[in-house]
């Protein structure tokens, strides 16, 4: 069991009275590489602030091995933040920037030079010490960024949104390169996005958010495939959600009723009762398209089709009306296999991958009814 | 005619702002005492002018003035400017109201605010008089032009130095200050032309124990044409293009 | 007292200018309200009691005179200055975009020169035998030199010259603002060029008109030195008897309630660009 890093308890923040952290507690591990993920406005980078030292919680506290920084400035702390926009000073060179925070705890010139050289070699910019920030491209000023705040050797880096600003392509080699220097330094990344895909490559754990409030916290895993709520299961990743009807409840087992099938599953972990209703959640890639012959799965038609590449996206009507989004992979045996609009297919899904939540009352159906009717 | 109109017009309103400069200009090297009439290419007003000793005085003393006010304003007004930009506190709209009311007031209106006010404390009027109120004159404009760079800048920027370790002061100096830099140097020399071109003020606020430049020429264009006054003028207008030009090309290096 | 020591830089800043502008601002300008109520008094300028004689002394028809005579030139200022302008920073903004700074910089290098050097360079324009006199005289126009010097109209022309670009630079601003889709919308939808310069041109550059006479009018009923140098003893401003009633008179009193009328109109024209942004704002939002 690794140790506890930095753990906030209890924190609370509100801006001109609107709550943006509520009651939250977090423990961060020494070493790990966690990503706080949720919407925008759901409180990620307030959280961020807080370690960085740049808000002080109206309540709470935050302990950084061990010892309450709660109100600790930003510049006694052991940790760096590379921010959203890099924040790279603009009328100093490269080499000035990394060199700033070395500066500022008063180290010997000869230690600084060869830090920040030794720095700027590791994210390949030892060429560029002279030039001026503006003098660079988006990727290679994110890189500055990072070498700026990773010469401190802090104990935790924050990198807020850092590869928001970066065109795709760029961002796919960044979020490898930033797995490598974690790996390298050794050091407990904390880090903030809206991307649930960059989240759940990345990172060794992942903290749900959604306005203020911890959702869910575990590994990607955990959070894509046993999602703790509806919001985790459709902030994270497409989902299907069918009603479910709980038939029997025995001591593991249960029975329930999906679209007309009957399946016997284990007991989840909340509390269920005969005759009660449950979420079914199905990922579109649980779900199996069969040939209309089939004597397994339920009747429908293809409504939609999407080509992504590697897999082929597709929107299935059953019968009784319910849409079902199944993705595919490309079976290489079968190069010309594609689907045609209206054509008559069977759906199934992989026993067993079936995963239950609680029904809820929640605004979210409104918001859906919302997307359905926008589209 | 959509095209040429526009730039007519133009041209023809530059004409006109440029021809009593170009005016005083060529006949600053005329040799009529008149002022009227061409007589002949000389520089002997320019002579007159710096064998004037009073009117060299006074030159020394508004350049020292100006300089002074101009610096002066530059450091409250840019500290004032980061405090309304980085500072949350109470009477921050009054601040600003304040200092937009200053610089919207008639300059007539200040300068006989601050006559009563040195008349009071019993201050007298001469050099340490006229600072004060330059200053006072220049502050609000100071403030707005660092103020508008600011409003232009990152605001993670003072985050970041901060999170690097730096103190407020400190990020302050290495890290705010540099950044606005072209700012402070515009304010500057606003506040600079300002005060060597102010005669409402100077003149409820100046004592005889100081005399400066702009009360002097006033007190030689009341009356008549003097012909010093063309060098003078002249003078002053290649030292204001100096000045200015200066001040550009240092705004071009900065941007690089 | 924890948080002041915990930013001293922070609480330094703020009691030095709050310092400055109390006693350098607020303190003076309570001082000439104060002065406006008391009584004249040759020997300390003003004492008790307080009374309004200062202020009925404005309704004085020899004043009354004055100060109308002032706010006439003044406003035909503030309108020569927006006749010039408007069409001058509606031409500046089709120009383009590198030329239009060149043109605006050669606009203010006037303005970085000394202004009593300008309004004496105007006067060896207009004397008698001065060089408008002498440039028509030859060509036949006129027979005998005309009288441009010390009148009216030369005030105004003195007041026009200093005062132009704090007219012609809020107008620029806001004719920069104006984007041209707007225009080229109103011509979509059927108005034709008159209509689209009284129903879209005109309220969308009203900021920035009120902006140029507020920064235009106050000036021109202050600036003393205009009409010393060009409008000799009839042509006075409100500037003009301010300063006499301080430095010559020492009747403070009565100069006191005369600047206070400058600073209330000021007030009501700072009231009507504020309402007059806010309108556009909230039409625009």
């Amino acid at each position: 069991m690794k140790k506890t890093l930095l753990s906030l308890k209890n924190v609370s923040k509100a801006f001109a009275g609107k709550t943006v952290l509520d009651s939250l507690d977090l423990d961060i591990l020494d070493g790990e590489f966690i990503t706080l993920l949720g919407p925008s406005g759901c409180g990620k980078t307030t959280l961020l602030r807080l370690m960085a030292g740049f808000e002080q919680p109206d309540v709470g506290s935050v302990t950084l091995s061990g010892h309450d920084i709660t109100h600790t400035p930003p510049e006694y702390r052991p940790l760096n933040t590379v921010f959203q926009n890099y924040a790279l000073f603009p009328h100093m060179s490269v080499y000035d920037n990394v060199a700033y925070g070395l500066k500022m705890e008063k180290r010997p010139k000869g230690e600084i030079r060869q830090r920040v050289d030794e720095v700027l070699a590791m994210v390949q910019l030892q060429d560029f010490a002279r030039r001026k920030p503006h003098q660079l491209s988006g990727g290679q000023q994110q890189r500055v960024a990072i070498a700026r705040a990773v010469v401190k050797r802090p104990q935790l880096l924050l990198l807020d949104e850092p590869l928001s600003a970066l065109d795709y392509k760029l961002r796919r080699t960044m979020q490898v390169e930033l797995k490598r220097l974690q790996r390298e330094l050794g050091i407990t990344f904390v880090f903030v996005t809206h991307d649930q895909e960059e989240a759940l490559s990345m990172s060794d754990r992942v903290v749900v958010l959604k306005e203020g409030e911890v959702q869910q916290l575990g590994t990607p895993r955990e959070i894509y495939e046993r999602p703790a709520n509806l919001f985790t299961a459709r902030f994270v990743g497409e989902t299907n959600l069918f009603p479910g009807y709980l038939d029997s409840v025995a001591a593991d087992t249960i029975t329930v009723d999906i679209l007309g099938v009957s399946r016997k599953l284990q007991k989840p972990a909340f509390a269920v009762r005969n005759g009660e209703q449950v979420n079914v959640l199905l990922r579109p890639e649980d779900i199996r398209v069969l040939a209309p012959e089939d004597e397994h799965g339920l009747p429908g038609k293809i409504v939609e089709r999407n080509y992504k590449g590697s897999t082929l996206d597709s929107v299935i009507h059953l019968e009784d009306g319910t849409e079902v989004l199944a993705s595919e992979f490309f079976d290489e045996d079968d190069p010309t296999f594609d689907y045609k609009l209206g054509e008559p297919v069977r759906v199934s899904w992989v026993d067993g991958w079936e995963w239950l939540l609680p029904v809820e009352l929640e605004p979210v159906a409104e918001e859906a009814e919302g997307l359905v009717a926008d589209a | 005619m959509t095209r040429w109109l526009p730039r007519t017009y133009l041209a023809l309103v530059y004409l006109l702002v440029y021809l009593p400069i170009l005016v005083l200009v060529v006949f600053s090297f005329n040799e009529s005492r008149t002022g009227y009439s061409w007589e002949g290419l000389s520089l002997r007003w320019y002579e007159s002018l710096f064998n004037n000793r009073a009117m060299v005085g006074a030159m020394w003393n508004s350049l020292w003035l100006a300089l002074s006010a101009a610096t002066v304003s530059t450091v409250i007004g840019g500290l004032t400017a980061l405090a309304l930009h980085r500072y949350r506190f109470r009477g921050k709209k009054l601040l600003n109201g304040m200092l937009f009311v200053v610089m919207m007031s008639p300059e007539i209106v200040l300068a006989i605010s601050l006559l009563a006010l040195f008349l009071l404390v019993g201050l007298q009027l001469g050099y340490v008089s006229l600072l004060l109120a330059h200053v006072t004159f220049c502050l609000p404009f100071v403030v707005i032009t660092v103020m508008a760079r600011l409003s232009g800048f990152d605001d993670s920027l003072p985050e970041a130095a901060r999170d690097l370790g730096a103190s407020d002061f400190t990020m302050t100096r290495t890290v705010l200050i540099p950044v606005i830099m072209p700012a402070l140097l515009a304010g500057w020399l606003l506040g600079f032309t300002l005060s060597l071109d102010d005669v409402v003020v100077s003149t409820f606020v100046s004592g005889p124990s100081y005399e400066i430049l702009p009360l002097r020429i006033y007190s030689m264009v009341r009356v008549g044409l003097k012909p010093e006054v063309n060098a003078l003028g002249t003078l002053l207008l290649v030292f204001s293009l100096v000045m200015l030009m200066l001040s550009q090309w240092i705004l071009i290096r900065s941007k690089r | 007292m924890h948080r002041v020591l915990q930013q001293p830089f922070k609480t330094a800043v703020l009691v030095l200018v709050w310092g400055w502008l109390l006693f350098l601002v607020l303190t003076p300008n309570l001082l000439v309200v104060g002065a406006s109520v008391m009584t004249r008094d040759p020997g300390t300028f003003i004492s008790l009691p307080l009374n309004l004689d200062a202020y009925r002394q404005l309704f004085d028809p020899l004043y009354l005179d004055v100060f109308l005579h002032s706010l006439y030139m003044a406003a035909m200022t503030t309108l020569v200055c927006l006749l010039i302008g408007y069409p001058f920073a509606w031409s500046l903004s089709k120009v383009g975009k590198q030329r239009q700074l060149l043109l605006i910089f050669l606009l203010i290098v006037p303005f970085w020169t000394n202004s009593l050097v300008r309004t004496y360079a105007l006067k060896l324009i207009l004397a008698t035998n001065g060089l408008l006199n002498s440039a028509l005289m030859p060509l036949g126009l006129i027979d005998e030199p005309l009288k441009l010097l010390y009148t009216e109209g030369a005030v105004i022309i003195g007041l026009v010259y200093l005062l132009l670009p704090f007219m012609i630079l809020p107008l620029y601003s806001v004719f920069e603002d104006l984007r041209q889709e707007l225009l080229l919308a109103s011509h979509d939808l059927g108005a034709g060029r008159l209509s689209t310069f009284i129903h879209v041109i005109v309220p969308l550059t009203l900021p920035g008109v009120l902006a140029g006479v507020m920064l235009v009018l106050l000036p021109a009923m202050g600036l003393f030195f205009v009409p010393d140098i060009l409008g000799g003893s009839r042509n006075l401003l409100v500037g003009n008897v301010i300063k006499n009633q301080f430095l010559d008179a020492r009747n403070w009193p009565f100069g006191a309630a005369a600047s206070i009328v400058l600073t209330v109109t000021m007030a009501f024209l700072m009231f009507a660009h504020r309402l007059s942004k806010r309108r556009l704002g909230e039409e625009g939002g």
